[in-house]
């Protein structure tokens, strides 16, 4: 086996599933804080992608105020989205829930399509290109800034669930709704921001995808469904099961695109995630830190 | 006049018909139906067609999703099947379409039995979930497997023969699709009226319960599986007849998304509903066309984005429906003719 080849998916993974692990991780938090299941966060990353291309392309803005102003427009919609669709929707039927996303991810997709067309748009540079050698293989440098800045974001993340009052009041409001309403705490304001943090980070997601692909088009939406069997592997509810799973699934992704794609010919790189989410529902439905849910009458 | 239910025996109760002038009226539109194509435009009988299966698509997946409240994303991969053997048997074996069809219903069936076997340990969302990658394994595989699906290049399915009577032109596959889409109305309508199709609706709303009432989850479970897979499947086999050439691009994720969207506008756990919804998501795109290029002299680009419009006012259509009339057209209809069966004195 050649260990340059191996070295190299394996790093291809790590990147890739390192922006998994961001999405993922807005995944959770939404269906931490609100049970509900976002089937639009890829279209959240699309929309920061397209917004940061936006500011960077058409006004020049230097990019890292362009990624605070992304964040701040995604930190809108997701309130804005979270209030007018979502909360009229507490407490109704799951089916609802995954509905109502299915419906917003086809409107933020027609809106995009509507303002940019379907062709790919080429992504500025914002980091530097040339390659750094690192042992035997050489990796470009945009893929380092990309690890450097999921594992900074992450980082201010678990920070703010750990010490900040809104995070820990989001915890409380994640672990029992009733028993925060009662000390005081805005469940619907917490569920706000949830939505907001977690199309902060997929939009964050979105624009490292944009400079590690050098172009981002309509397919950046189907990042979101790629979520799910890093969600499920990791286990809902565990942000912690989010990065590892993200990880897990990248590298898993890249090793069969690269060892079983010559052999069949081209897919496997993208249905291997999904056999492994068929697998993992099989033998370990609640994932590697998911809460188990028993369930009395 | 009448002001209220007073049915004293079960009989009445479950009667289908409410009255007299209910069975006439559908026995006119009945008529009228079949009528259509005497005097309907190609094109026309075309979108009338594709309604006809969207009609049997949408109530089978009602009767998973709506009935026995398990969300399948899966759709779209049930139909590649029943499409994909329906056009397997037919070029194959040459056989004809009054065995392939039901024979494409009962594969997909079997298959969707055993998607549904997760159905079983989860439920809700992983179920979704679950549904969701066997769409795209699906998808994989049709792609992949060509000796039967014909790979990217697709699939030419024969024209369906009765003897030696082609069905190929528009009106003979109306007659075809519409003679199944009844059977499958009715069957449907009755399913609900026995000890089954209740079963069902106990998982629905109270899955726990529904057991120490003695209902067996695992039959009942598997059982809406199978016979939401088998209407999915022969939708899907009539897909492949009317598209004449089926390829992996004919089922994307959307289409399912599409089939979720008529039964949650028609509305959920309704017959009438899914019937309702089908027409409505089929019109959809249609009207779109008219508008946009009846608006092409002063909106000329407004052509190029019907795609993007589509998709613009089916979320949102979907969105309005789920916060403002969760039941759907169904109840929504309902609500007018019984405001208006008691018109002026509703209360």
């Amino acid at each position: 086996m050649d260990v340059t080849f191996f070295l190299q998916l394996f790093i291809n993974g790590l990147v890739v599933g390192s922006i998994y692990a961001l999405v993922a991780t807005g995944f959770v938090i939404i269906y931490k804080a609100t049970s509900a299941l976002n089937l639009a966060q890829g279209e959240f990353l699309m929309v920061g992608a397209y917004i940061c291309l936006n500011l960077l392309s058409k006004h020049q803005i230097p990019f890292w105020q362009a990624i605070l102003i992304t964040f701040a427009f995604s930190a809108l919609l997701g309130v804005i989205i979270e209030r007018l669709i979502l909360r009229p929707l507490i407490g109704s039927h799951l089916i609802s829930v995954i509905m109502v996303t299915l419906g917003l991810s086809s409107i933020l997709k027609a809106l995009i399509q509507l303002a940019y067309g379907t062709d790919t748009i080429p992504f500025p540079e914002v980091f530097p290109s040339a390659p750094v050698q690192i042992g035997p293989i050489p990796v470009s440098q945009g893929y380092l800034y990309a690890i450097g800045c999921v594992t900074i974001l992450v980082a201010l993340l678990t920070s703010f669930f750990k010490y900040s009052k809104t995070g820990m009041a989001m915890r409380a409001t994640a672990s029992s709704q009733q028993v925060s309403l009662s000390m005081g705490i805005s469940v619907k304001k917490m569920f706000a921001i949830s939505w907001a943090i977690a199309a902060i980070v997929s939009s964050m997601g979105g624009i490292l995808l944009g400079t590690i692909r050098g172009g981002i088009d309509m397919s950046l939406s189907f990042m979101g469904l790629k979520v799910l069997p890093v969600v499920i592997l990791g286990g809902l509810d565990s942000i912690l099961g989010a990065i590892v799973g993200g990880l897990i699934i990248g590298i898993l992704e890249n090793f069969s695109g690269g060892y079983i794609d010559p052999m069949v010919g081209g897919g496997a790189k993208e249905v291997a995630p999904y056999i492994a989410l068929i697998l993992i529902l099989m033998f370990k439905p609640y994932g590697l830190f998911g809460k188990k849910k028993i369930e009395r009458v | 006049m009448r002001c209220g239910d007073f049915k004293t025996t079960y009989t009445a109760d479950m009667t289908i018909f409410e009255s007299r002038s209910a069975r006439v009226m559908l026995g006119i539109f009945l008529c009228v139906l079949f009528s259509l194509p005497l005097y309907t435009p190609g094109y026309l009988l075309d979108i009338i067609n594709r309604i006809g299966i969207a009609v049997i698509g949408a109530i089978g997946l009602n009767i998973l999703t709506g009935f026995t409240g398990q969300i399948s994303l899966g759709n779209a991969a049930f139909m590649a099947i029943g499409a994909f053997s329906c056009g397997y048997l037919g070029t194959k074996f040459n056989m004809p379409f009054y065995f392939s069809i039901p024979l494409a219903g009962l594969i997909t069936a079997t298959f969707g039995m055993f998607v549904g076997i997760p159905s079983l340990r989860i439920k809700g969302l992983y179920l979704a979930m679950a549904t969701l990658a066997a769409h795209f394994i699906v998808e994989f595989l049709v792609v992949k497997w060509e000796s039967v699906t014909g790979g990217v290049a697709g699939l030419t399915v024969p024209t369906p023969k009765l003897g030696s009577f082609a069905i190929d032109s528009d009106a003979r596959l109306f007659v075809l699709i519409f003679v199944i889409a009844i059977m499958a109305v009715l069957f449907a309508k009755n399913l609900f009226r026995t000890k089954v199709g209740k079963a069902f609706v106990a998982i629905r709303d109270q899955a726990i319960s529904a057991e120490v009432m003695g209902v067996n989850i695992v039959k009942y479970k598997l059982l809406s599986f199978g016979i939401s897979s088998f209407y999915v499947g022969v939708a899907g086999a009539l897909i492949a007849f009317h598209a004449k050439i089926i390829s992996p691009e004919t089922f994307p994720v959307t289409v399912a998304i599409d089939y979720l969207g008529m039964i949650i506008i028609g509305g959920l756990g309704s017959i009438l509903g899914s019937i309702y919804g089908a027409i409505f998501i089929t019109l959809l795109p249609e009207i779109l066309r008219m508008v946009t290029t009846s608006l092409s002299g002063s909106f000329p680009e407004l052509v190029n984005k019907l795609a993007a419009m589509k998709e613009l006012v089916f979320g949102m259509l979907v969105i309005i429906f789920l916060i403002f009339e969760p039941n759907g057209m169904a109840s929504r209809w309902h609500n007018i003719k019984n405001y208006w069966k008691l018109y002026p004195f509703s209360h």
